[in-house]
């Protein structure tokens, strides 16, 4: 009963903030409601037994994830509203539920063929950290260690492209200073 | 009243339209970030509700490796939006025609 419950509720909250990001002309709305959305996607994990992937959604998701959009929007322009030109609505709800319904089925096919064993079943007695712990460092060791080689290469990329120039503080140069350097660029 | 696979799988689809039809409408790029999230976080759903209801690990393994890559994935993207918006001053998807395609 309290399943239904919470299931029911959290649903109800999770489209409605997803509704909001995707429609919303505000930037800053938009990311407060992917946030939020975010949160409430975690309790499904704890609702389904699986503490060790709500915990992570909170933190890398809510936490590094929405950060990271946090400061990338400081680059922005996010004050002003968005413009944007939307020709035909109908006909981008329609393609957009035809093609999620598309993926749904297609992924639920052989699990309505029945017949599906577990390869790495949920072990009774020990807790979901530990059992996942078990699993991804003997099953799934080098999958484990190629995401973080990847997270590395990731990280790698975002301060080179990102901090470019970022050596220059204009704050702390003078009105020449700051002319000269623009005017030295434009020539460039 | 209990909660079955099919709940689960039903609110990922509903999830996961709401994701491409942002991913279809929006024209600022930011929005489409956040669109792409919003299609991962439906995946996710449907994978840890799959590995409960079917009692095997392989579905949360494979979640955990999702949110990687979309953490990785948000660093390069953002890391190239602000090299966009400092060349350009804007992030509309209208205007990324210097391909001419």
């Amino acid at each position: 009963m309290f399943e239904a419950i919470a299931f029911y509720l959290f649903a109800f909250l999770t489209i409605a903030m997803f509704w909001i990001t995707v429609t919303t002309k505000h930037a800053l709305y938009a990311l407060t409601a992917l946030a939020a959305g975010m949160i409430f996607i975690s309790a499904f994990f704890f609702i389904l037994g699986a503490d060790f992937m709500g915990v992570i959604q909170i933190i890398v998701y809510s936490g590094a994830v929405m950060a990271l959009y946090a400061f990338g929007m400081m680059f922005f322009d996010t004050t002003r509203e968005l413009h944007e030109k939307n020709p035909s609505s109908t006909l981008v709800f329609l393609l957009g539920g035809m093609a999620a319904l598309l993926v749904v089925i297609m992924v639920s096919a052989p699990i309505v063929s029945g017949s599906i064993e577990a390869a790495y079943p949920i072990i009774e007695g020990i807790g979901n950290t530990q059992a996942i712990g078990m699993v991804l460092f003997t099953k799934y060791l080098v999958p484990f260690e190629v995401a973080a080689v990847m997270l590395l290469v990731a990280m790698i990329a975002g301060i080179i492209m990102a901090g470019k120039k970022m050596d220059i503080s204009y704050s702390e140069m003078s009105e020449e200073q700051i002319d000269e350097k623009l005017d030295a660029e434009v020539i460039a | 009243m209990e909660i079955t696979l099919t709940h689960y799988l039903v609110l990922s689809t509903v999830l996961f339209a709401i994701g491409l039809v942002g991913v279809m409408r929006r024209k600022n790029l930011l929005m489409l970030f956040f669109a792409t999230e919003i299609l991962l976080n439906s995946v996710n759903i449907a994978l840890v509700a799959i590995s409960h209801y079917h009692g095997d690990f392989t579905g949360q393994l494979f979640a955990f490796f999702i949110i990687a890559i979309a953490a990785s994935e948000v660093a390069v993207g953002l890391g190239l939006l602000v090299l966009w918006f400092k060349r350009e001053n804007k992030i509309d998807l209208d205007i990324m025609t210097s391909m001419k395609g």
